[in-house]
């Protein structure tokens, strides 16, 4: 008997039913062709999230982004007032790559009046059009306007810097985000701007890894040593359940309970969380954030009074959790091969009012990467085997895990419709 | 010869001198300093630092993060430490996370105290 409602089709699966209740494959997630096909089908065709508009606190800051998924560098400007740009970062001259530091494959940032090129010193103004070339004279009727920065599309949305590399004109950003965009505008992002930022290199294909954050199946089993013995018994027991499921096209959201603050039973709480007062779930004192995040259409959707957080995954690769006590976790997935790729974790916080505060915001940030310790080396153990010759290539799916199916199956259709408009030239 | 800067905390938090080597900027090196440690180092600290942990509360609120005095820093830096190690003495009974073998999340960015 399940502990909170399912829908009248008598599971959220069912509610889908084009999702449908059979063992999927993961044929997607152990090949480098197929890894080729997203890069084409998914990564140059939708909006990708790759900061905020804080990271370029001035006219003239910049930084760069490398996009293996993509297959490219991007230089990201704040080029004026209310004004962001990306460009390739390539110099139009030989190929230079035009905005690096000591390590041409590292990201770099930083602030400047003009992009000037290392290898010849071809200068660019911040949007992108080329403004010197070095003895110019020696050049053959070459025009500068002919030569700006190859540009890339750039939205904003609440604040949150999104690019795009389809090649033809895409949908606009705030459309493409859909419901659950529309649902969070307005939502208080601007006020969260303390950031704790973590990276770490993943040896498993980018959607196994989301697979662990839109389903908390796992949690009761894998995180089980960082609740106490009596709260891990307990949840051992029921297991988990959401609070709700939904899909919007391509993107999805689990709200699920969590996080009473304070906690009804302090025995349930490790002792540095109780003397804190923070946790995992964040503080139990919620920050100010100048209204209800309950508000927001998005948040919430299912009103119950249990709500603790919302994990929305914007496909393909950009994670947004809405925490009941005011704050606000991002991932980021960023495939660098067929099984392999970068994550990047950051928590956003209301800045301490004073000491105390940041010391228990440093519990909940270090509560944060503790788990995701755990995840990202079970997912290595997952990847090696899924890839290994066995004769197990089918598994089962649960009602908790609808979500892994959405990922997989968005996946696949996008790569399927692409090769159909896309067929392979008749040679 | 080498002069060591003894760390310094506020009134009343002497007994965190020998932990001095715990006032560390920047979780990448807390952490780092917890896997080098062993269960022993770690419960004595923790064992001191958590029985001064309401004080200190008391203690940080009454300040901004910016006008900390250095002991008052100090402090601070002490009781992040304090949160790292706590994983592995309340939860882990070890230095490392469990099952999580070569894996690594480092801290790229994060307030400057």
């Amino acid at each position: 008997m399940p502990y909170f409602p399912k829908p009248a089709e008598g599971s959220w699966t069912e509610h889908y039913p084009h999702l449908r209740t059979t063992p999927t494959t993961y044929a997607d997630s152990v090949s480098p062709d197929w890894y080729e096909a997203e890069r084409d089908a998914v990564f140059r065709r939708t909006w990708l999230n790759v900061g905020r508009v804080e990271q370029l606190a001035r006219v003239g800051s910049y930084f760069t982004k490398e996009l293996d998924a993509v297959g490219t560098s991007v230089i990201v400007v704040r080029s004026g007032e209310h004004e962001y740009r990306a460009f390739h970062n390539i110099c139009r001259h030989r190929g230079n790559k035009l905005v690096w530091s000591d390590f041409p494959a590292e990201e770099t940032s930083g602030f400047c009046r003009q992009f000037q090129c290392k290898y010849h010193a071809w200068r660019y103004d911040l949007d992108g059009s080329l403004a010197f070339i070095q003895q110019e004279e020696e050049f053959f009727d070459v025009d500068k306007a002919d030569y700006p920065l190859a540009s890339v599309h750039l939205e904003v949305w609440e604040g949150w810097i999104f690019i795009n590399f389809d090649p033809a004109t895409p949908q606009p950003l705030s459309e493409y985000l859909g419901l659950f965009g529309q649902g969070l505008e307005g939502f208080p992002f601007d006020k969260m701007t303390q950031v704790h930022k973590y990276r770490a290199e993943i040896g498993a294909n980018w959607k196994l890894f989301i697979d662990a954050f839109v389903e908390f199946y796992h949690a009761p089993v894998l995180h089980v040593k960082q609740a106490t013995a009596e709260e891990s018994a307990k949840l051992n027991r029921q297991g988990y359940e959401a609070l709700h499921y939904e899909i919007d096209g391509p993107h999805a959201v689990v709200s699920s309970w969590g996080g009473m603050a304070p906690p009804t039973d302090p025995s349930i709480v490790k002792p540095i969380e109780r003397i804190l007062r923070s946790g995992l779930f964040g503080m139990w004192d919620y920050a100010d954030v100048g209204c209800d995040i309950q508000d927001f259409d998005a948040v919430n959707r299912s009103g119950m009074k249990q709500w603790g957080l919302d994990s929305f995954l914007f496909f393909p690769n950009f994670m947004i959790l809405t925490w009941k006590p005011n704050w606000l976790i991002t991932y980021h997935y960023w495939p660098t091969s067929y099984n392999t790729h970068i994550f990047e974790g950051a928590c956003y916080f209301v800045p301490p009012e004073n000491a105390l505060v940041r010391l228990r915001q440093e519990l909940a940030v270090a509560s944060f990467k503790e788990y995701g310790l755990q995840d990202g080396n079970t997912l290595e153990a997952t990847q090696r085997m899924i890839e290994s010759y066995t004769p197990v290539k089918e598994f089962p799916l649960n009602d908790q895990e609808i979500l892994i199916r959405h990922l997989h199956q968005t996946v696949q259709r996008y790569v399927e419709d692409f090769a159909a408009a896309n067929p392979p030239a008749k040679v | 010869m080498t002069v060591e800067t003894k760390i310094e905390f506020p009134d009343g938090f002497a007994a965190l001198e020998p932990f001095g080597d715990w006032a560390i900027q920047g979780e990448k090196a807390r952490f780092a300093k917890r896997i080098g440690c062993t269960m022993e180092e770690l419960q004595t600290f923790y064992d001191v630092a958590m029985g001064l942990l309401p004080a200190a509360c008391e203690y940080l609120e009454q300040y901004k993060v910016e006008d900390l005095s250095p002991e008052g820093v100090n402090l601070l830096w002490v009781c992040c430490s304090l949160v790292t190690v706590s994983f592995a003495v309340e939860c882990w009974r070890q230095p490392r996370v469990p099952d999580a073998g070569a894996s690594a999340i480092d801290a790229v960015r994060e307030p400057a105290i």
